[in-house]
């Protein structure tokens, strides 16, 4: 049991419902991995049960000897008992060893199949679930996980072997003190159910609350520049108040019942012992006939020795009914989390029917493509032929679209007949307002999502019959939305290409115009990036993520939006480097500025999902359509 | 530290003590039971069956009653203890999260730069709730564990003092066991938790960065990647586990050890020395000697906890320690004549080193009612300049000041209300759009909220919306575009009438000629308010009274733009690259 800090308690709420095949599932995934250790386990638990129910027993025996004055009795019962809490406690120690192989094993695996399984699934499932959920998947679930795994199951199994154990006990000795033991934990099991359920209920409603007040907390201190700005201070500490008050009255209603639980069952235990005394001495002292007064399975006459034995033993039958009740709630918990861990696993991945390759090529005099090992940057896609041989067609970067129509579901279209050809060496722009569906056409173009209607080719090839990995290796791709990873600022440029070396890094760096920014940072090319680059500035995130894509050094590249937090002059000094290299390769430009799309060969204007205009800038202008009016709307005050 | 956090208990001090002393009363009587029960009925009954005599059934129903009796006086304290625990915990964490709220409330910025916004949200959050825990811990169950040691030694003494002596060896093996696997395992426990943490991070990259990841075909190395790292976690983990593998077993070494014993020596006594009430003892003894072991495994638990919530109590207590360094002056100034400002000789630096100024001898004069653009690079330090303005920084050297007055001699709230920033990290609360806006000016009437909508050109589209000024604004106003967002924005400092408007960027997202119809209302409608417009683009601040062109934290030009198109090389770039020397000529 690790010293389980708070922040790794689950909250309590209300239970979830459970999928029938869960656990059946859960179990198989464990067995499968790791039978043998847990029939070890098992016989650990048995050993460990067994010694501590046994102590009721041998107290009784113990007792026995000590009236019957045989001394050597009792040095045997001594040893014979200290045998058998030797074995117990190995029992426990290796038990514990091996729980914490086969817990950690079992989380191991379950994270591992869990990321490579996400690492395949279609962009869209990023898109229409919450990151937030996925995320908690893997910290809180993966946590109740460990919970049900390492305890949960554990106890319920020490528990059902305890209870049997120790149940049969009691009536082997006497059946009207057993009855009295069971009567008791009907009582406690009533009691805990009745507070505990109350308890629930408010620690629901503290949840909510703590929500609410830590949500306000985080949008306040979000927003704690604009609060001094308008010296709001007064007003929101008054409806931080209110927030905070209401929460302590339910942080203070569900702890009352939460903590008035330990009393209860602690003291339905002592009335337990005192009324078990009292009973027996009762029964023992009877005018009752022999044979009702002593009903057990022994047949032994109720005795001092008996009555004494069933003390701890009702106090070990108790304790365990109340472990399973606190256990309930994180078994539910883990098992809810198995059921989300198993949903992300069977999602379905990515589908790609692709199986046009891309290779290293070299070109023979005939001017023919052939296979080949060398790294002379000449590529070529790869058809396989029916009778084993392939057919090779060029790399260069051609990309055509043909009367495209495309929806993120079936019931909304967002392009509507896109047709367009970017040839090697062309710069295409699109420009339009949010939603137009810029972004949704270089999505397209690396099949993040698949087109309903027309065809999109790549160098003459209809992109569905590329593999999909190797039509992404022929892209590079700067994104709107910057990502960078953990890791060093060379480590994040070499992600474009994992075998660039240092000098090759530094040199596309340079060409993005982040050398500099770069080498006045504290370790330079070493300095680690922390927490998706909230270290730097959206300018300096966009220019690394442009040295990233420059070192890839692929045929065609797709630039969305990624100059837009650069200020002018800059972005002018980046084109001026890295499209350079682009010379004789293609360019799609996704931007707001206009300055940005302006030396293109061609910009195309959406509106709504249709392109409703196209040409170069001068034509446009000339066109006097939207773009001129996108245009003059700069120059209107002149 | 202790001191201070102890502070918060305030309005709740007497639940405070009264936890513990309840619990005291609770731990007594508890622990009266066995004993009473060995003492009176399992020794009577010892006695009668060996007499013979016929028992007493009165006296066993007193004793059973008085036993029963100690029962209720060990629930009704232990209900009481609760009841006022949950009071004071629940007291102590209220306090303790307004104490936080409202010292952040009176941070200035440069206070908040400091800690950062997150860092500020996770000490408000996580961290009070930590130590909301420990403190429960404290005044419960680590009163409890030294009560119930110190009680069921007492007791089992008194019953027995051979076997009290056993105690003397036993706990001391049992202290130091503990101790030293919590030695051992709470730095690696506090190692692997970083370790899970950089693995969580990872994985929240990766779903993050996911059109990237697959963009450059890197699914195999993420999962490589991932799978390293899980292993490292996972082998960390067991080695750990295995450390805390010891802790029951040594637990249960003790507690067999010391029934044996027990049971050897009560034994021992009966046979040998004819003492039959041993044999009543025996089991009193027992259950004694597991409460001695359960409260020190309870006192390790404890510990832990409390060096696992110190580090938070320590977060918190930097908040709470932090030293304001912009506050208001002794006799505040309360009224600001005019919309003049002044930069006499002004230096600035983020953290007070002369050597690191983002702003350098600035000397600046803007009058009541102009309209001033500012134009630069980013890192350029143009919206510093603009915060000195309304003293969201103080100058480190120099001095600011507005209608002749300096910044520092102004009431705060006073200087703010008549100097509106847009800031460029701008954001909306949830709440409605009227709502919002009413940031500006509490008591403003509907019409006040459309006028000045209306000037910032907001009214359109709100009107488009169903509930118009009643639509509900998500928190960081995800709902509403970044263009419409700037829009209300500006909508709600201009309901403050100031006599001083800084728009810090604050129309970048709204197009050209929507910016162009919001400038030419401010110039008609708010003539009187000097206007301070930073930007990036040209277009914003072309028609400004004047430009000042930063570059590297100093002024390197001021004038129209037509004298700028002149002067100033780094104006005529920026100029150049936003609007292509070609098309200019063609439209001229």
């Amino acid at each position: 049991m690790p010293p389980a800090g708070p922040r790794r308690g689950g909250p309590r709420g209300p239970r979830p419902k459970i999928q029938k095949g869960t656990l059946p599932r859960l179990l198989k995934v464990l067995l499968k991995n790791y039978k043998f250790h847990l029939i070890f386990v098992l016989f650990c638990i048995l050993v460990s049960s067994i010694t501590t129910g046994s102590l009721g027993i041998f107290l009784k025996n113990v007792i026995t000897t000590i009236m019957n004055k045989d001394y050597s009795g009792l040095i045997s019962l001594v040893l014979l008992m200290a045998g058998l809490y030797v074995l117990s406690i190995l029992a426990d120690l290796t038990r514990s060893l091996v729980m914490a192989k086969v817990t950690q094993g079992f989380l191991h695996d379950m994270r591992v199949k869990m990321f490579s399984e996400m690492q395949d699934l279609p962009i869209k499932y990023f898109d229409t679930h919450n990151h937030g959920d996925i995320m908690s998947t893997y910290t809180n679930d993966v946590d109740a996980l460990r919970q049900l795994v390492s305890s949960g199951m554990l106890t319920i199994v020490q528990t059902a072997i305890s209870v049997i154990y120790v149940f049969s006990t009691m009536l082997y000795y006497s059946v009207w003190l057993t009855l009295v033991v069971v009567l008791f934990v009907v009582l406690l099991t009533f009691t805990v159910k009745k507070i505990g359920g109350n308890s629930a209920k408010f620690f629901v409603k503290q949840q909510k609350s703590l929500g609410a007040t830590e949500g306000f907390v985080e949008e306040a201190m979000h927003g704690q520049k604009v609060i001094k700005v308008f010296t709001h201070e007064g007003k929101i500490c008054e409806e931080f108040d209110k927030l905070n008050n209401e929460h302590r009255k339910n942080v203070e209603k569900a702890n009352t019942f939460a903590n008035i639980l330990g009393p209860i069952t602690n003291n339905l235990g002592h009335f337990l012992y005192v009324v078990l005394a009292l009973a027996g001495t009762f029964l023992a002292v009877s005018n009752l006939p022999i044979w009702l007064k002593s009903l057990s399975f022994s047949g032994e006459a109720i005795s001092i020795a008996i009555i004494i034995a069933f003390l701890p033993m009702g106090r070990n039958f108790t304790r365990n009914i109340s472990q399973v009740s606190n256990q309930i709630n994180a078994i539910f918990m883990g098992l809810a989390g198995a059921q989300r861990v198993f949903a992300i696993i069977d999602e379905k991945p990515e589908e790609d029917n692709g199986f046009i390759t891309l290779v290293k090529a070299v070109k023979n005099e005939s001017g023919e493509f052939t296979e080949s090992l060398d790294n002379n940057g000449v590529w070529a896609w790869k058809r396989p032929n029916d009778d084993g041989t392939a057919t090779f067609i060029e790399l260069k970067g051609d990309v055509r679209f043909k009367n495209v129509d495309f929806g993120y579901n079936d019931t909304k279209v967002v392009l509507h007949d896109i047709t367009l050809y970017a040839k090697p060496g062309q710069k295409v722009a699109f420009v339009g307002a949010t939603g137009a569906g810029k972004t949704t056409i270089t999505n397209l173009i690396n099949r993040f999502y698949d087109i309903q209607e027309g065809e999109i080719t790549y160098d003459g090839i209809n992109i569905s019959e590329i593999k999909k990995a190797d039509l992404r290796r022929s892209l590079g791709i700067v994104l709107q939305d910057v990502s960078l990873f953990s890791g060093t600022v060379m480590d994040n440029i070499r992600y474009g290409r994992l075998d660039a070396t240092d000098e090759e890094c530094i040199e596309a760096a340079k060409r993005a115009s982040a050398h500099e920014f770069i080498t006045k940072l504290p370790n330079g090319y070493n300095t680690f990036i922390k927490g998706d680059g909230s270290n730097f500035s959206q300018g300096q995130c966009q220019l690394l993520s442009i040295a990233r894509a420059s070192i890839k050094n692929a045929p065609a590249m797709i630039l969305d939006e990624a100059t837009s937090s650069i200020d002018t002059r800059t972005e002018l000094l980046v084109e001026k480097g890295t499209f350079e290299l682009m010379k004789g390769r293609t360019v799609f430009v996704i931007a707001h500025r206009l300055s940005t799309v302006q030396n293109s060969d061609v910009i195309m204007v959406l509106d709504k999902g249709r392109i409703i205009e196209r040409g170069n800038h001068e034509e446009l202008i000339e066109e006097k359509g939207e773009y001129y009016k996108l245009y003059m709307g700069s120059l209107e005050l002149e | 530290m202790i001191k201070r956090l102890l502070k918060c208990t305030k309005g709740y001090v007497k639940d405070t003590i009264l936890t513990p002393i309840f619990m005291l009363g609770e731990v007594i009587f508890e622990l009266l039971i066995p004993f009473f029960m060995s003492t009176y009925i399992l020794s009577y009954l010892d006695e009668i069956s060996k007499s013979g005599a016929s028992p007493d059934f009165t006296y066993l129903l007193t004793c059973g009653g008085l036993l029963l009796l100690c029962a209720c006086f060990s629930f009704s304290f232990g209900s009481l203890s609760a009841i006022f625990c949950a009071k004071a915990t629940a007291g102590f964490g209220c306090n303790l999260r307004q104490k936080l709220f409202y010292k952040v409330q009176d941070f200035s910025f440069k206070n908040i730069d400091k800690f950062s916004t997150s860092s500020l949200v996770t000490r408000l959050t996580t961290d009070v709730t930590n130590v909301q825990h420990s403190f429960m811990m404290i005044i419960r169950t680590a009163v409890r564990a030294p009560l119930m040691l110190i009680f069921s030694l007492v007791f089992s003494i008194s019953l027995y003092p051979e076997v009290g002596k056993i105690y003397f060896i036993v706990i001391p093996i049992l202290a130091v066991g503990l101790g030293s696997i919590m030695l051992i395992a709470i730095p690696m426990f506090n190692r692997i938790f970083k370790k899970y943490d950089a693995l969580n991070e990872s994985v929240q990259e990766n779903v993050k960065g996911m059109r990237v990841v697959k963009a450059y075909v890197r699914e195999d190395y993420e999962k490589k990647k991932f799978e390293r790292s899980s292993d490292d976690v996972r082998k960390s983990f067991v080695k750990a586990e295995r450390v805390l593998a010891f802790n029951n077993p040594i637990m249960m070494f003790c507690i067999y050890a010391m029934i044996l014993v027990i049971i050897f020596i009560c034994g021992r006594a009966g046979i040998i020395d004819n003492d039959y009430k041993v044999v009543a003892n025996l089991q009193t003894l027992i259950s004694y000697s597991s409460s001695v072991l359960m409260s020190l495994m309870m006192l390790s638990m404890i510990f832990v906890m409390i060096t696992m919530s110190y580090a938070s109590a320590k977060r918190i207590d930097e908040v709470l320690t932090e030293e304001i360094d912009v506050v208001n002056p002794t006799n505040p100034i309360r009224e600001v004549k005019n919309g003049d400002i002044d930069f006499e000789n002004v230096y600035f630096s983020y953290n007070g080193d002369m050597d690191k100024c983002v702003l350098n001898n600035v000397n600046l004069h803007i009058s009541s009612g102009e309209t001033v653009g500012i134009i630069g690079g980013t890192g350029s330090s143009k919206s510093t300049l603009a915060n000195l303005i309304s003293r969201l920084y103080d100058a480190t050297q120099g001095s600011v000041k507005v209608a002749g007055v300096d910044v520092k001699e102004y009431d705060m709230d006073t200087l703010r209300n008549e100097v509106a920033v847009v800031l460029q990290k701008n954001l909306l609360f949830s709440g409605t759009i009227a709502e919002n806006i009413r940031w500006g000016d509490e008591n403003a009437s509907l019409e006040e909220v459309k006028r000045v909508c209306k000037l910032a050109c907001a009214d359109e589209f709100i009107e488009s919306f169903e509930n118009k000024y009643d639509t509900h604004i998500e928190q960081g106003g995800t709902n509403v575009s970044g263009g419409q967002k700037q829009r209300l924005c500006i909508a709600r400092a201009l309901l403050k009438k100031p006599k001083i408007l800084i728009l810090d960027d604050s129309t970048s997202a709204v197009d050209t000629k929507t910016d162009a119809s919001i400038r030419h209302a401010l110039k008609t409608e708010v003539p009187n308010t000097t206007k301070i417009i930073i930007a990036q683009r040209i277009a914003s601040v072309i028609d400004a009274d004047k430009i000042i062109v930063m570059n590297n934290g100093v002024i390197s030009d001021i004038g129209t733009h037509e004298e700028l198109l002149k002067t100033s090389t780094i104006y005529k770039e920026v100029y150049d690259t936003q609007f292509r020397p070609e098309e200019k000529g063609g439209e001229e």
